[in-house]
């Protein structure tokens, strides 16, 4: 895998990517006529983060918070507004497509919707066979056979080479996503919510051939789901993201015994328990209202119209992503009153005025039809 | 992620060892592209392949023309003043010399449709690849690139659109002069709108579908994406639309002729002859009429049918065309 690498990695730098305030705004087509100012999506804003070499990051959150957006920024799929990539100790954040090109071998993305990923008028043994025609690496024989290697690592059969997209299900399609992403061994691998679109079975078998590779290639990981326990399973730290900032990143043991952020603790009381009669004892955190809308992101801290914890301070000043309670630094929650272990958010009420709480959803339903960039597909 | 999820419940349908030899039975499925399954469709359509029959006839017409006239002996060009026209100068009607009678200069009707149905075809099938190559490539371009190049080749469509072909086409074609490739070129030229039209509206969901963005991920060219990936997903429409394309192209090159901006006489050419018989119906010579009207009547017809056919056969929902 290291001779196919177009990239040379200086020094031994243990951390693989480095996100750095990355800003994404899209601008907003406005309807109305004649209006001047234009207003843009917030869709990612300021988040910082790193990925260890063979680790695996879970980013969490809901549904267009801009997991997606993040993740399509780092493989440079769109520009940056601002902020800086750093990829194996070169920064990438401002390469253009061709001088992007190299790097490309090395950063990989598995798409979520097996059905969208793969050209519905391409066999393949040709959709495979990308990786290695785009870089003029091996063409002929020599790239069949090399694709049939590729399919047989994932556990496709190498005999369906000349099949079409249309006669595989959607376990054996992600495979196939998976192996096209997997052709040049890339040293890190973005899997953008690889199994939400997949039955539970299915799900555990793509999880595990993703384990099994990482084993096997030393593979990196940015693992971006909203399933949590999908989460939990496989990463070694998680960030939860809520409405374009990262609110809390910690160690996958450290956040669910000990979530700071009262958003994480109200999304990981929404995991549902297997057993039914402890399900029952625990108390759920209600969150009211929806997400605000990215156009016109809350003042202060992004989570308060819908915190129960919230304070004035909330709405008239913005949080540091930092240690909070005395944790490690590696475990960082953006909130000015951090819940303790064993407090239950449940009972607190937020003493801000009732003004400051109202959750203006009209915008958001109005703003989610006109947004350029975050429609439904890749708006998470 | 080191540890592997194991489950209690049965084994998953399909883990990857199953896979493969699951594979070694599925092997004799042989793998059907989209264009086959079109294809089986469309052979199954009778009318459609009546259609074809038809116009195969007039292709094998227009290839063999010069046998025909070897065989009938007369030239497309070839004035009989004395055996056909009458004593008063009139043309014939059909008789055993002249199978379709002849026109008013005493040629061979018969013959003349022959050598008509070259140009007819001629003009028909590289007038739609014109248009159909200038109309992919302009909408693919405009809408795979957005941004400035979308607003100006989409405007120029709209200036297109929005000319009165006929009035220009004579005024051109009066200036630069008539001629086969005069006419070819200027209904391919005004005639790619549509075609970028739908290529273009097509290829702007096509783009946004993931399989762009992992190409793009991949570190694919625009230009490989566009015609490696984009187009064949909108070859289905871009046929089905060059189909019916065809017979447009010879009803426009007939009427350019009619009108006497087409094809230059002595060229046999349906559109003049129809012109020409005209002047010459109301004297009872319904023959010179009636025979190049049917040719190119039946000829349209068959291109139409077919292309009807096509559509069907590519394009089963009937979702996809003419948005």
């Amino acid at each position: 895998m290291s001779t196919e690498s177009a990239v040379s990695a200086p020094g031994d730098d243990d951390v693989l990517l480095r996100v750095e305030n990355v800003v994404k705004y899209f601008p907003v087509r406005s309807s109305q006529l004649f209006r001047r100012q234009r207003d843009f999506v917030h869709a990612v804003e300021g988040v910082s983060l790193e990925i260890r070499r063979g680790q695996t990051l879970g980013l969490v959150g809901e549904t267009g918070c801009g997991k997606s957006t993040l993740a399509r920024c780092i493989m440079r799929l769109y520009d940056l507004t601002s902020g800086k990539i750093t990829f194996d100790g070169h920064d990438i954040s401002t390469l253009s497509r061709r001088t992007m090109r190299p790097y490309r071998r090395d950063i990989q993305m598995i798409f979520q919707d097996p059905y969208g990923s793969l050209n519905p008028r391409r066999r393949v043994g040709s959709i495979i066979g990308d990786p290695f025609a785009i870089h003029g690496i091996a063409s002929g024989q020599e790239r069949k056979k090399r694709v049939q290697e590729v399919m047989e690592l994932v556990g496709l059969n190498p005999e369906h080479y000349n099949r079409f997209p249309a006669e595989f299900s959607g376990g054996q399609r992600q495979r196939i996503g998976v192996a096209r992403a997997l052709a040049f061994r890339p040293k890190l691998v973005i899997c953008d919510e690889p199994v939400s679109a997949l039955d539970v079975s299915i799900q555990a078998q793509i999880i595990n051939l993703l384990a099994d590779l990482q084993q096997e290639f030393g593979l990196t990981y940015l693992f971006i789901a909203h399933d949590l326990s999908v989460v939990r399973h496989v990463s070694d730290t998680v960030a939860v993201m809520y409405l374009g900032q990262i609110s809390e990143i910690a160690p996958t043991s450290q956040l669910w015994d000990h979530p700071r952020h009262p958003y994480t603790d109200a999304l990981l009381s929404a995991v549902p328990v297997p057993d039914p009669d402890h399900a029952d004892q625990r108390e759920r955190i209600l969150l009211v209202g929806d997400v605000p809308s990215p156009v016109a992101p809350p003042s202060g801290c992004r989570f308060h119209p819908r915190c129960p914890k919230a304070a004035p301070t909330c709405v008239e000043q913005e949080p540091v992503l930092q240690p909070r309670l005395g944790d490690g630094p590696d475990h960082r929650a953006k909130c000015h009153f951090p819940v303790a272990d064993g407090e239950d958010i449940s009972l607190a009420r937020p003493t801000i005025s009732a003004g400051a709480r109202i959750i203006e959803t009209g915008i958001l339903a109005d703003s989610d039809a006109s947004l350029t960039g975050l429609g439904p597909r890749d708006g998470s | 992620m080191s540890q592997r999820i194991v489950s209690a419940a049965p084994p998953p349908a399909e883990p990857p060892s199953a896979a493969v030899i699951e594979g070694s039975a599925a092997k004799k499925i042989e793998g059907r592209s989209p264009w086959r399954l079109g294809l089986e469709r469309l052979v199954r359509d009778r009318a459609a392949m009546i259609s074809l029959g038809v116009i195969l006839l007039v292709v094998l017409m227009a290839i063999f023309a010069p046998v025909i006239a070897a065989i009938v002996g007369h030239g497309p060009n070839q004035q009989f003043s004395s055996t056909g026209l009458t004593a008063i100068g009139q043309p014939k009607g059909p008789n055993s010399t002249f199978l379709l009678g002849t026109d008013d200069l005493g040629r061979d009707i018969l013959v003349r449709i022959a050598y008509g149905a070259r140009i007819s075809l001629i003009v028909g099938i590289a007038a739609t690849a014109l248009t159909v190559v200038i109309g992919a490539v302009a909408g693919l371009v405009s809408a795979y690139f957005g941004g400035l190049t979308d607003s100006v080749i989409a405007r120029f469509i709209d200036w297109l659109l929005a000319i009165p072909f006929l009035l220009l086409a004579i005024s051109l074609v009066a200036v630069i002069g008539p001629s086969l490739t005069v006419v070819i070129i200027v209904i391919g030229f005004f005639g790619w709108a549509s075609v970028g039209r739908i290529v273009r509206g097509q290829v702007l969901s096509i783009k946004e579908k993931e399989y762009i963005e992992a190409a793009r991920a991949l570190g694919a060219s625009p230009w490989r994406i566009m015609f490696i990936d984009i187009l064949p997903n909108v070859m289905a429409p871009i046929i089905v639309y060059a189909t019916l394309l065809i017979p447009l192209s010879i009803v426009t090159e007939a009427a350019l002729s009619y009108l006497g901006v087409g094809v230059p006489p002595p060229t046999a050419d349906w559109g003049q002859m129809i012109s020409a018989a005209q002047a010459q119906y109301q004297y009872g010579a319904w023959w010179f009429l009636v025979f190049p009207s049917l040719a190119l009547l039946v000829t349209t017809l068959a291109f139409n049918i077919l292309g009807d056919g096509v559509r069907d056969a590519f394009d089963p929902r009937g979702d996809q065309l003419f948005v």
